[in-house]
């Protein structure tokens, strides 16, 4: 209403040739997202309390479907030259994103324009590291992150008498020991198959995924994931498989369900399924860190994170992107931020908020919220564990998949799975590298 | 017979096709050509940098093998849905043709399954099948089948086949009554009168009279089978495990949207879009030439 009658006085002042004042107009900052349910929620009470901090930008929050839609919403609408000024990309997205210099407006490069006070130092190095050139210099501003973790019923696990497991060999055993419990169909299991079992894997035992530090140091890198870990972690799931002691649950996270319906008493995830978890597990519960191969020297180094950030697209005016860069100031701000971390379970991104967090005594009841920012600091990343920038990285996780469900179906060894995993990959690299921008 | 119009002016007739032709322009030919387009060019996912590359896109469809797979995927998935689902269709139709009480909320019943839009069939599949939550899943395990269409490629093709000819049924079911309805009785009645059984009657009589039914709706299937299929992979097996259940359409969609690789995704959809021309053609010669309705 207000606003209808605001465009009714600048109708009015163009009319008799005043022109609008500068001051009075509303700068509109279009931010397009993927969350949904509550966190679609958590996003909206941004948007409106930013909007109602100051009366010179309005973000408008859209819905744009799940994360490969609003990716490709943002894409074709870039090309239809309407881009939005805000995107919500997940982090596979990122090598995507990076590449199209021009499309997107590097965030450490929009605050220093706006003259917006930031400070990378501010920021959790294991989070922004993903989003980040090695230099240092913030492309993406980290919204939503999580990392795996490892899911376990309390309940069944001390009916069969098992304790929690922390390395490989053990969370094997306990497998087998359920097994014998009664989860004849499942002992363990997991989701996002590609991001456990070779992402994650690889960084937690600090083993390259791919060269040039997992791509971030060049889009000429080459995968790297069939190596003595890898190779031989797979084999172990395929054997397990035969019995269903470990039991493929699908290439994304469709098979969570299992977990919570007390079918996989063990279950490796993303550490945003806590909320799924609480409102439907009727059981004691709890999340801890990724098990490990003790015989692999070093491990466990840290994890790497999943999730979404928040990219800002280019050809914008630069009154616009001072709204942005205000708004991104905004989210940084360590109240607000604690904020994020409680309602949507998703990791705080700075220091100060984890710190705060701490001290409120919030990981004291959920010890488990804890256990992702514990991997993800664990140690200081390397190489290997900082983060991936592999162009095509949607279909090559579809390509690896592919691979790794013909290993688990006895079609090829885990070997050859994985050789041919890495050569399939290697070709798409070299796709995308062609048409990168240079 | 005298089949033209007489238009007093020239401007009128086409007057009256133009709103058609400028729907047939913008939203068939523009994007076909687009697409043509397209698919001589090497252009990253945000258009920021183009190299024209002549056939290069085609070519490397064509070295790759995975390309071939599909193909000779997607042409057996085809057969096996329209020759499952047009074979059941007839089954139902020959028997809803017959004089029963409450025929009407039979076919109505018959023809439900053609509104439902196609991931909701996939969903409900899902349902039904999944290895974990399906309640069908249960009783196969019972009767000892490991039933586990996240690996086994061939149970998940089987689930796809079942699902996408089993939406297909009803519209078959739709056009095979009304053709069955069309056989003259006197020609069935004949027949009996001379002593054929039911059987031969069907096979001699029915099947022959249907034929111009049965040639149509293969065609027709096929190419439902071909595009329309997508829905139900998308949401059921998003073309795993292994490329066990990737078609030609699925792969247009993972190559160019999920990959950012617009000139191959191109190439292939010009690609089907020839296959779609031909089968359409064949269509046409042989409605046009042997078969009367």
């Amino acid at each position: 209403m207000a606003l209808r009658h605001f465009g009714a006085a600048a109708a009015v002042a163009v009319t008799f040739g005043l022109g609008a004042s500068p001051a009075l107009a509303v700068t509109e900052i279009q931010w397009w997202h993927a969350m949904t349910g509550a966190n679609n929620e958590v996003i909206v009470k941004l948007a409106t309390d930013f909007n109602a901090s100051q009366s010179d930008y309005k973000v408008i929050p859209t819905y744009k479907g799940n994360y490969p839609d609003t990716m490709n919403a943002g894409i074709a609408a870039f090309r239809a030259g309407n881009a939005p000024h805000i995107m919500q990309v997940f982090e596979v997205g990122t090598a995507t994103m990076m590449a199209a210099t021009g499309a997107v407006k590097p965030v450490y490069k929009l605050m220093a324009e706006a003259g917006e006070k930031f400070d990378p130092k501010i920021y959790l190095p294991a989070i922004t590291g993903y989003y980040s050139t090695s230099k240092g210099e913030m492309l993406s501003f980290p919204f939503n992150s999580s990392s795996t973790v490892m899911w376990v019923n309390l309940d069944e696990l001390k009916k069969a008498n098992v304790e929690i497991p922390k390395t490989w060999p053990e969370t094997f055993e306990a497998a087998k020991k359920l097994k014998a419990a009664g989860h004849d169909t499942c002992g363990f299991s997991g989701s996002w198959i590609t991001w456990v079992n070779l992402e994650q894997l690889s960084a937690w035992h600090n083993v390259p995924l791919a060269s040039k530090a997992n791509g971030l140091d060049g889009f000429d890198t080459v995968l790297e994931f069939n190596g003595p870990l890898q190779v031989k972690h797979l084999e172990t799931l395929v054997e397990l498989q035969k019995t269903k002691t470990y039991d493929y649950a699908g290439r994304t996270n469709t098979g969570e369900g299992r977990f919570t319906s007390g079918e996989c008493p063990i279950y490796l995830t993303s550490s945003a399924f806590f909320g799924n978890v609480k409102a439907q597990a009727k059981f004691n519960f709890t999340a801890v860190p990724m098990p490990y191969y003790p015989d692999v020297k070093g491990a466990p180094q840290n994890s790497i994170i999943g999730g979404a950030s928040l990219w800002v697209m280019g050809g914008k005016s630069a009154e616009e992107y001072k709204g942005v860069a205000k708004f991104l100031t905004f989210l940084s701000d360590t109240d607000r931020q604690v904020y994020i971390h409680k309602a949507s379970g998703y990791l705080p991104i700075t220091k100060a908020a984890y710190e705060k967090a701490k001290a409120e005594g919030f990981y004291k009841d959920q010890p488990y919220l804890e256990t992702p920012l514990l991997e993800l600091t664990n140690k200081e990343p390397t190489e290997n564990s900082r983060g991936l920038r592999l162009g095509n990285m949607v279909q090559l996780r579809d390509v690896w998949s592919e691979e790794i469900e013909q290993a688990l179906a006895g079609k090829k060894t885990a070997k050859q799975a994985l050789d041919a995993a890495v050569e399939r990959g290697n070709t798409m690299l070299r796709q995308f590298e062609k048409t990168a921008v240079k | 017979m005298q089949k033209q119009a007489i238009f007093q002016t020239k401007v009128l007739p086409y007057a009256l096709v133009a709103p058609q032709l400028a729907i047939v322009l913008i939203f068939f030919y523009w994007p076909a050509l687009q697409a043509v387009i397209q698919s001589f060019l090497l252009q990253d996912a945000f258009g920021l940098s183009t190299t024209f590359v002549w056939f290069e896109n085609y070519l490397e469809l064509f070295r790759d093998p995975a390309y071939f797979a599909a193909i000779v995927r997607t042409f057996f998935f085809s057969f096996a849905i329209a020759v499952s689902s047009l074979s059941f269709a007839l089954l139902l139709a020959v028997m809803a043709d017959k004089p029963l009480r409450g025929s009407m909320l039979y076919r109505t019943l018959l023809i439900w399954p053609y509104a439902v839009a196609p991931p909701v069939v996939g969903v409900l599949w899902i349902f039904m099948l999944h290895p974990s939550l399906g309640v069908l899943s249960r009783y196969l395990r019972a009767i000892g089948v490991d039933w586990n269409p996240l690996l086994d490629g061939d149970q998940a093709a089987a689930l796809i086949i079942l699902a996408a000819a089993w939406k297909q049924i009803s519209y078959n079911f739709l056009f095979f009554l009304a053709g069955l309805q069309a056989i003259p009785k006197s020609v069935l009645e004949a027949a009996a009168i001379d002593g054929a059984r039911p059987m031969r009657r069907f096979w001699t009589v029915t099947f022959p009279l249907l034929s111009p039914t049965i040639f149509f709706l293969l065609v027709v299937n096929i190419v439902y089978a071909f595009f329309d299929t997508f829905g139900i992979i998308d949401t059921m097996t998003r073309g795993g495990p292994g490329t066990s259940t990737v078609t030609l359409v699925y792969k247009v969609y993972s190559d160019g949207l999920l990959g950012g690789n617009l000139g191959s995704s191109a190439a292939q959809s010009v690609i089907l879009m020839v296959m779609v021309i031909v089968l359409t053609g064949i269509q046409f010669r042989f409605v046009e030439r042997k078969v009367t309705y």
